[in-house]
């Protein structure tokens, strides 16, 4: 039995080792004399080529730019969320960043117990009261949401466009509230350029494995494609890989999200719903460094260039003129209030 | 025509299944709780990419993805037979240090915490996405039929040989086994191992179908492997028609998604709530092999 608890001790402490262990895990970047800023990344840390990449590239252009001080933290699964931004805020960070909605309790609760240090949330969910109404942040806690739905619209019409079928289609990862929000917005985005089209929206699950099964997301995306869909939007992290993986098979077109992801299948990436989670990231930095840092809920949206879709080198060919120029007056439209956006089901 | 893509994709879906539960079913027989097939999968599928992205061949990738299951299914079998250890304490401890694992050497081979780059997969016929768009050219994959066999195989093994007989006295009675000259330890190495072997293979089918490694990307799917071990009654023929069952529910879901006419929690639910019935001997009673995670000395 002594063997055992010592096999069990040795495969935990391993286990325990390698979940903190990470090859560029909590680094100083040191330079200048600037302010300091801690930023805890969510799950899958740097490399998951989406928005906890996009936190880094902006905290890196506040150190070139604002010689500001950055020190990551990335917590592995299961471990403390809540300590790593603990842990920045005791240490006096004059701003603290978390990464993801996830972190969204945390940061109300540290930013009551630091009142002096400033913190912010990128998708930050805020709370709703017992009637349905936003609770109020801290005043010390800036809630950076982005307007997803608008963005999607906008990939909603680029496929409806582009597509040439009366179906287009959708994967969401996990079938939750966070997710809909993109679907609605895609569905209103097609329906306002093809009323009578179709939008065939499925999901891979209904657990947080919903965005990291690709082989769900390529047998769903094979089966839309087969039922004449010609175009899919994805919202579901790495299940998302998988449509790509199905486009590629099929000959036919997909839109990344987050991030721009046409290396991940070049040529089959029609466009992607961007985030300006690095723009977010920077804003939140420069605004403590010059002073003009304020708490509250900021919605990020096409007006705010925090939601975007990608048109550049890579995909120009993809996309004719004439439907470039149709997206775009939809897009004044939008950041003139003449399209009011849905965001829930 | 639907009729046809209908099958075509619960036999691909089916795959993984199948490959895992003839791990398992190998295992358990063999009275070793296959609790790790989640955790073989993975560990499988990550070194396939592994030896698909430095050699190119998806061949040494599924030697590689063999190797992987083999190395993890022994760490299961040293803390298991050798060390006498608590089997499903064991099960878990490895399944949640096969997700820390891959992650961490996919940082450290690719630099990436979310997925490898593209690797090469089977890929017949013309054009980038290989195979062609027809129905059944999604399964020209060699693992396809490797896949149907593995359980067929695994029946043979256990029925036909002797090998297999010993190897189910080893997990019904170790000690009358035992007695008799029958080498238990030796036996129950060798039906983990190979069922790790198996397990990988299933991994192995998924990543290359994908062309790339995902940070935990098999899901569960051996999860839902043991559901079908127990379901089956841990009889490869039933078995494999548990296997197909689970994926044609989820073929099923996934082609009538859009009607909304099945509630996607309910399907997901359904190798779960069968493995329940069946375990509480609803449709007759599902008999575990006899020495199933009982330590032998």
């Amino acid at each position: 039995m002594r063997k055992l608890y010592l096999v069990l001790a040795a495969l935990l402490a391993a286990h325990v080792a390698l979940l903190f262990v990470h090859p560029s895990g909590a680094q100083q970047l040191d330079t200048g004399a600037g302010l300091d800023v801690g930023i805890v990344f969510d799950l899958g840390g740097r490399g998951d080529k989406s928005f906890n990449d996009g936190a880094y590239l902006g905290a890196e252009r506040a150190r070139r730019e604002l010689g500001a001080r950055v020190r990551f933290i990335e917590p592995g699964e299961g471990s403390d969320r809540e300590a790593g931004l603990r842990l920045l805020a005791a240490e006096g960070m004059e701003l603290v960043v978390g990464v993801g909605f996830i972190f969204s309790d945390d940061l109300t609760q540290l930013a009551r117990e630091y009142p002096n240090v400033r913190f912010a949330g990128v998708d930050y969910a805020v709370a709703l009261d017992s009637i349905g109404n936003a609770i109020q942040p801290p005043a010390n806690l800036a809630a950076l949401k982005f307007r997803e739905e608008e963005g999607s619209f906008l990939v909603g019409a680029l496929a409806a466009l582009v597509g040439d079928s009366k179906k287009v289609g959708f994967v969401g990862g996990m079938d939750f509230p966070l997710i809909h929000k993109f679907e609605v917005g895609y569905r209103a985005g097609v329906k306002a350029v093809c009323p009578d089209c179709e939008v065939v929206a499925q999901y891979a699950g209904v657990t947080p494995e919903a965005f990291r099964n690709p082989g769900r997301g390529q047998e769903l995306a094979l089966s839309q494609y087969q039922s004449g869909v010609n175009v899919i939007f994805h919202a579901s992290g790495s299940t998302g890989l998988g449509v790509f993986e199905a486009a590629r098979r099929r000959g036919k077109l997909a839109i990344g999200v987050d991030a721009d992801q046409y290396a991940e299948a070049p040529g089959y990436i029609l466009t992607s719903m961007v985030k300006g989670v690095d723009e977010a990231v920077f804003d939140a930095i420069k605004q403590v460094a010059d002073g003009s840092f304020r708490g509250g809920i900021f919605q990020l949206g096409l007006k705010e260039r925090g939601v975007n879709y990608v048109y550049d080198a890579n995909n120009r060919a993809l996309i004719p003129d004439a439907v470039h120029a149709r997206v775009e007056l939809l897009r004044r439209e939008i950041i003139d209030g003449k399209i009011d956006v849905p965001s829930v089901k | 025509m639907i009729v046809l893509a209908f099958l075509v994709q619960t036999l691909r879906i089916a795959i993984p299944y199948l490959f895992a539960a003839a791990g398992g079913v190998l295992s358990e027989r063999a009275g070793i709780i296959a609790l790790t097939l989640e955790g073989w999968m993975l560990t499988g599928a990550f070194t396939a990419v592994l030896g698909a992205h430095y050699s190119g061949s998806p061949w040494v990738g599924v030697l590689c993805g063999v190797a992987g299951g083999v190395l993890a299914a022994a760490l299961h079998a040293v803390a298991c037979i050798r060390y006498r250890g608590d089997q499903v304490v064991v099960g878990i401890a490895i399944n949640l240090l096969a997700v820390a694992v891959t992650r961490f050497f996919l940082r450290l081979a690719f630099d990436s915490s979310s997925n490898s780059p593209r690797v090469v997969g089977f890929e017949f016929g013309t054009g980038d996405g290989g195979r062609g768009t027809g129905v059944l050219a999604s399964l020209a994959n060699p693992l396809v039929p490797l896949g149907v066999l593995s359980l067929v195989l695994v029946w043979w093994i256990l029925y036909r040989t002797p090998f297999g007989l010993r190897l189910r006295a080893v997990g019904e009675k170790p000690e009358a086994a035992a007695s008799v000259g029958v080498a238990v330890h030796r036996i129950r190495w060798i039906a983990v191992l190979g069922g790790g072997a198996l397990a990988a293979l299933g991994g192995t089918y998924l990543a290359l179908e994908q062309h790339q490694f995902t940070d935990s990307m098999t899901a569960g799917r051996g999860f839902i492997a043991l559901a079908a071990v127990i379901f089956g009654k841990w009889e490869p023929r039933r078995v494999a028609l548990a296997c197909l069952l689970f994926a044609a529910a989820e073929t099923l879901q996934i082609q009538l998604q859009g009607l909304q006419l099945i509630p996607s929690q309910f399907v997901e639910m359904i190798p779960y709530v069968l493995t329940i019935v069946a375990v509480a001997g609803v449709v007759g009673r599902a008999a575990p092999p006899a020495a199933l995670g009982k330590v032998s000395e």
